[in-house]
């Protein structure tokens, strides 16, 4: 398979993760979209590593995946946090910083 | 030497401040430093007396430097003329600096300080005017000098009369320097130097040629004509009168008024190029001594009378310069100098004995006071121009100057003003010093310093008067010339007598006889309304077009400003949603016209 065929993926899943974050309602699903996206990122790393015999796109993925896992944890927190407090997880009704 | 220690004593007075507060030891230092000012400028005078009137610049260094040379120099430049006025202004600067120490005996210590701090600023500063090498630098210190007047008319500045006597001293003088100004810039601009010599030389030479030199001096004369109190500039000086009585003798009769005639005649080479200019001098001059004479003969002040005596005499010198006879404007500049800080004295310590200022209240002194009336009567005869005292000559020289410049009219001016000299001085003379007593005074003797102080200049004055009377008269006047004016002068002294002695005339009956002059000059010829209604229209028109514009146009460019930015914020305002998604939004469209506009380029 050509490098652009992995590339023409990573792109369609970026588009559908960003889609999914301007458009999702919920925090949740925000969340799930921006998964979405840095996945997106992580086939083009391997992609490229494979590609051009270079390791190095490997260890960038071990690291982006460690962080996503973290960025997870620590946004599914926040999800909970502002559930206890405002009782939604709704984003439209999160505009505390409406000027 | 002479400058710096007028100097030295202004620093040390005005800087430190306890020195300052102490009062009586600032007046002493002050007093000290211009001792050795005066003995340092006759030393000089002694020396450079073999030096003819030449072009001899002494010490100059070079200032502002600019491409092409310095611009400007700065330095003394001693000559016969300002020799003798330097030990002019040292000798009446240090007399009147010890008369101050009795006539202001009572002021706190600091505002006396004060004083002296401002009296050796100004003796610094008169000095270094005498003895500059150029334009600019005469113009620093002319404004010095003007300064100085400033602050020590306003001396007393808790009083709303001597406050409002110094702004107006300041503002009607300040009209005259901006002539001045204009005038040295135009110079400098057609000529590249502000310099004396060169200039001199060129002039003299007759290879100065520059365009419009008659616009450029007549705006030079124009400081002539404010600082030296010349029509119709003239009516600052009678209100400068509010000063301290000792700072009317030094500044406005002996030393600053004189700046003027003093620059005149420093220029002349420079004024003798343009004749119609010097013809306006002497017509002004002439006219200024009469005007001034019929106002003081009905003033009743007597410092107000002594001042518009001054105003008069300037006239005189004004009027040689103009007649060409700078030499004779500066010989009457040094006597007057010395016999009028003598009468301004002399009226400080009748101030003194009646506590009043009013002549028509004063009387009998000469009985009291012998020694102090007859130093007194000294000074008013070299005013009136008797003979053998100093005004005499210096006079005799003015007008046959003017005389020989077939200035008939002036001429004519000028004797009616002689005339009217013997008459107002004598009218003071005799109401203050004969005449009959008014009321009980406890009569305090005036203390020794100041009666010291009168009498040295009584005897100079004699002094001057009859070296004067002894030297070969080398005067080319017609031969009746002495003796008409003599015999004016009696005729006002007699007319004086008549009126305010004897009582052979009644002085109202004369008034009334010459009822429109009399009307005219009560009301000082309306020029201080007319003076006063132009500074209100101008002044406020200016500033209530100027208020206009900053309430409306700048303010109005501010506001307006502020007002933008307050609106423009509120619509920002309503881009921030607060929503996650929305700013994702905005930041997703920025990378997509980013990608295109790198497309594109």
């Amino acid at each position: 398979m050509a490098l652009s065929a992995y590339l023409t993926l990573a792109a369609l899943v970026f588009a559908i993760g960003l889609f999914g974050v301007l458009t999702r309602r919920n925090a949740v699903g925000i969340l799930l979209g921006i998964e979405l996206m840095l996945n997106a990122v992580n086939i083009n790393l391997v992609a490229f590593a494979r590609f051009r015999a270079d390791l190095g796109g490997l260890i960038f993925t071990l690291f982006t995946i460690a962080i996503t896992v973290a960025e997870v944890a620590v946004g599914l927190a926040i999800v909970i946090v502002i559930f206890r407090v405002r009782r939604t997880i709704e984003a439209d009704h999160l505009d505390l910083l409406r000027g | 030497m002479v400058l710096a220690l007028p100097f030295a004593s202004f620093l040390a007075i005005g800087l430190i401040r306890p020195l300052r507060r102490s009062g009586r030891p600032a007046a002493a230092i002050s007093i000290v430093a211009m001792a050795g000012a005066l003995v340092g400028a006759s030393l000089m005078a002694w020396e450079s007396i073999p030096v003819s009137r030449g072009l001899n610049p002494s010490v100059v260094w070079t200032w502002l430097p600019a491409d092409g040379g310095p611009m400007a120099s700065v330095g003394v430049w001693v000559d016969g003329m300002a020799m003798q006025m330097c030990v002019l202004v040292t000798l009446i600067s240090l007399l009147v600096q010890i008369y101050s120490w009795s006539y202001l005996a009572d002021e706190p210590p600091p505002s006396l300080g004060r004083y002296y701090a401002y009296q050796s600023l100004f003796a610094f500063s008169m000095l270094g005017l005498v003895l500059s090498p150029g334009f600019l630098q005469m113009f620093v210190f002319w404004e010095l000098v003007g300064l100085c007047s400033y602050l020590l008319i306003g001396y007393w500045y808790d009083r709303p009369s001597a406050a409002r006597a110094a702004v107006k001293a300041f503002w009607i003088t300040k009209l005259g320097d901006l002539g001045f100004v204009a005038g040295i810039v135009m110079l400098w601009a057609a000529t590249g130097t502000f310099d004396f010599f060169p200039l001199f030389s060129a002039a003299e030479s007759g290879a100065l040629h520059v365009d419009r030199l008659g616009t450029i001096m007549f705006l030079i004369y124009l400081g002539a004509v404010g600082k030296s109190a010349q029509f119709p500039l003239h009516i600052w000086l009678p209100d400068a009168m509010e000063g301290p009585t000792p700072v009317s003798a030094l500044i406005h009769a002996a030393t600053m008024v004189t700046a003027g005639v003093y620059m005149v005649a420093r220029a002349y080479p420079l004024f003798a190029l343009v004749p119609p200019l010097l013809t306006l001098i002497a017509w002004v001059g002439a006219f200024t001594a009469l005007l001034a004479a019929t106002m003081a003969c009905v003033e009743r002040d007597i410092k107000r009378v002594l001042a518009y005596s001054t105003v008069s005499q300037l006239g005189y010198m004004m009027a040689a310069n103009g007649a060409g006879d700078p030499e004779a404007a500066f010989q009457h500049l040094l006597t007057h100098g010395v016999f009028k800080a003598l009468l301004f004295l002399g009226a400080g310590i009748v101030i003194h004995h009646f506590h009043t200022n009013d002549v028509f209240r004063m009387g009998g002194l000469f009985v009291l006071r012998p020694w102090m009336g007859g130093a007194f009567l000294v000074a008013t005869l070299a005013l009136a121009g008797v003979w053998p005292l100093p005004g005499f000559f210096s006079k005799e020289a003015v007008l046959a100057a003017v005389l020989n410049a077939r200035l008939t009219v002036p001429f004519l001016m000028l004797m009616a003003t002689a005339f009217l000299t013997a008459f107002y001085m004598f009218r003071v003379v005799f109401l203050a010093f004969f005449g009959h007593r008014h009321g009980h005074h406890e009569h305090p003797r005036p203390p020794i310093a100041m009666d010291a102080v009168c009498r040295a200049l009584a005897v100079l004055t004699l002094a001057l008067g009859i070296r004067a009377a002894l030297a070969p008269h080398h005067g080319d006047a017609p031969a009746w010339l002495p003796w008409i004016s003599l015999a004016w002068a009696f005729a006002g002294i007699a007319l004086a007598w008549a009126a305010y002695q004897a009582g052979i005339i009644d002085p109202a009956r004369m008034a009334t006889a010459l009822a429109p002059i009399d009307f005219l000059a009560r009301r000082r010829y309306f020029l201080d309304a007319l003076f006063g209604a132009m500074y209100r229209l101008v002044l406020l028109g200016l500033s209530r077009v100027v208020g206009w514009v900053d309430r409306y146009v700048v303010d109005g460019v501010v506001n307006a400003l502020s007002a933008g930015a307050l609106h423009a914020g509120d619509r920002l305002r309503r881009l921030q949603s607060g929503r996650a998604q929305d700013y994702v939004y905005g930041v997703v469209l920025g990378v997509l016209l980013l990608l295109v506009w790198a497309q594109l380029r």
